[in-house]
């Protein structure tokens, strides 16, 4: 049993691939879920409708307090009880995409308020409306705000996905966790999903930084 | 509310003598703090009108609610005949709706001190933002304006530059452009060279100057510049504590203040400089 035997890290590694993109594809659309309903949020908070924003706000906290385990839980084993039948994925997407929108939605809320209130003023001075304002001024200028944010919600969402397997989504955790048991060995399972992690946080974290640099130029906003 | 109600008030203002801009009993609170008192002020369709005064005298206050960007707590403002701040309902004057602001606001184009350009576009698409968007013209349409309106404020060749890579005066003059694209009746200066070295505030009083007289365009301007607003203005206010202390032409003004306070102010001021 001691040892690193790479003939067995071999024979599992397109099972852990294969897993990889389910890990992959997860992260991905729980984070394009968080993205949506993150600016929703965020931009709830900023209209004049008190109710409104302090649901939204206690939503929110409610959500940064309590774990993502149980959040995902609760989708999927208390839903069933209110006849809500929902499979692994969906609930799944529903959990983490929620709990991620709840913190994107503090990203963008602090991304929107770094915009100076001068460019609101200009807005009204050309008699932009509301929607064109916050489409074409005050969003494209809090946008290099929030990607360093953005960025690490990403990279973190996708660590988070291992958190998935309770419920039994196939993802890099589950399927490392049944190879080791159908072979009883978990080192090279389980280092291997340690790396493949690495792998693709560490370029990605990188490569977010080269986006914000790209999009501040683009928007001429650095020299 | 404490003022006249607003049944008291017409609907609109019409014949020969009807000001482009009117300002009728505004009064502006910030909490217990009263920055504009029951403020009077007409101003002629195509008249220079520049409003002096120490600082929080509430002469900046009295831009920003003609631009809409504060709302006032007594009174009613009119431009071009109609109310403003306000609009027709049952038994006289109701307090305006957005959509009110937004068609009357159309009327006013606002230059602030700091420019207040749009980062992400260049001087042209700065220029090109609210004739695409807001008055629906044609992006051929709208880069022509544009770049007919930079030529004049001689920042054609700077077209294609962000805000980032002009300097202040270049930014301000763009500005300029930006809110002339958008036609207006009533321009409104709001210390546009306070934030410029001295000596870029020329580039921008010239292109203020050649303004004046031209398109029978109506202007407001605040500014510590007293020999620039000596030189345009049509009419000097000199506001002090909310209120207009003191108005006249510039020669009357400056050569020969009646009150103590405007005279306090102007010596304070020909110290300084």
């Amino acid at each position: 049993m001691i040892g690193w035997r790479w003939d067995f890290t071999l024979s599992i590694l397109p099972r852990l691939l294969e897993a990889t993109l389910n890990t992959l594809l997860a992260a991905g659309m729980g984070y394009a879920i968080a993205m949506v309903l993150g600016l929703i949020f965020a931009l709830g908070q900023r209209t004049p409708i008190k109710p409104l924003t302090f649901i939204l706000r206690e939503f929110i906290e409610f959500i940064r307090s309590t774990p993502l385990v149980l959040q995902i839980f609760f989708v999927f084993y208390v839903g069933p009880q209110f006849g809500i039948r929902l499979s692994p994925w969906t609930a799944g997407m529903i959990a983490i995409g929620l709990h991620y929108a709840a913190y994107l939605s503090e990203v963008y809320r602090g991304a929107l308020n770094a915009v100076p209130r001068g460019q609101w003023e200009a807005a009204t001075s050309l008699n932009l409306s509301m929607r064109q304002t916050y489409g074409r001024i005050i969003i494209p200028q809090a946008l290099p705000h929030a990607i360093a944010g953005m960025g690490n919600y990403l990279v973190g969402i996708f660590k988070d996905t291992p958190m998935l397997s309770v419920i039994g989504v196939a993802e890099l955790m589950h399927t490392a966790n049944a190879i080791g048991a159908e072979n009883y060995r978990f080192l090279e399972p389980f280092t291997m999903v340690g790396i493949i992690f690495l792998v693709i946080s560490l370029p990605t974290a990188a490569l977010v930084r080269l986006f914000e640099t790209w999009l501040r130029r683009k928007l001429g906003m650095i020299r | 509310m404490t003022a006249k109600p607003l049944a008291d008030y017409p609907l609109e203002l019409s014949g020969p003598d009807a000001p482009m801009v009117r300002f009728r009993n505004v009064t502006k609170r910030y909490g217990d703090l009263t920055v504009l008192d029951s403020l009077n002020l007409d101003v002629a369709e195509g008249e220079m009108v520049t409003i002096i005064g120490p600082s929080g005298s509430g002469k900046t206050t009295v831009l920003r609610m003609l631009m809409t960007l504060e709302p006032i707590d007594g009174g009613v403002i009119y431009v071009d005949g109609r109310p403003l701040t306000h609009m027709p309902g049952q038994g006289g004057l109701i307090r305006a709706d957005a959509r009110h602001l937004r068609r009357e606001r159309a009327n006013i184009g606002m230059c602030f001190q700091h420019f207040n350009l749009f980062p992400h576009m260049t001087a042209l698409e700065n220029c090109m933002e609210g004739p695409v968007q807001v008055l629906g013209l044609s992006k051929q349409d709208a880069r022509e304006r544009g770049e007919e309106l930079l030529e004049m404020v001689g920042m054609a060749d700077k077209r294609d530059e962000h805000p980032a890579r002009l300097s202040g005066g270049q930014q301000q003059r763009v500005a300029i452009a930006r809110a002339l694209a958008m036609r207006p009746k009533v321009m409104l200066f709001d210390e546009v060279t306070s934030a410029l070295d001295p000596e870029v505030t020329g580039e921008v009083t010239s292109v203020i100057r050649n303004l004046v007289g031209a398109h029978n365009l109506t202007m407001l301007m605040v500014t510590h510049q007293m020999g620039f607003a000596r030189d345009i203005s049509d009419r000097v206010c000199f506001f002090y504590d909310g209120r207009i202390e003191e108005q006249g032409t510039p020669d009357e003004l400056f050569d020969n203040p009646q009150q103590e306070r405007t005279q306090q102010f102007l010596s304070a001021v020909n110290e300084a400089f």
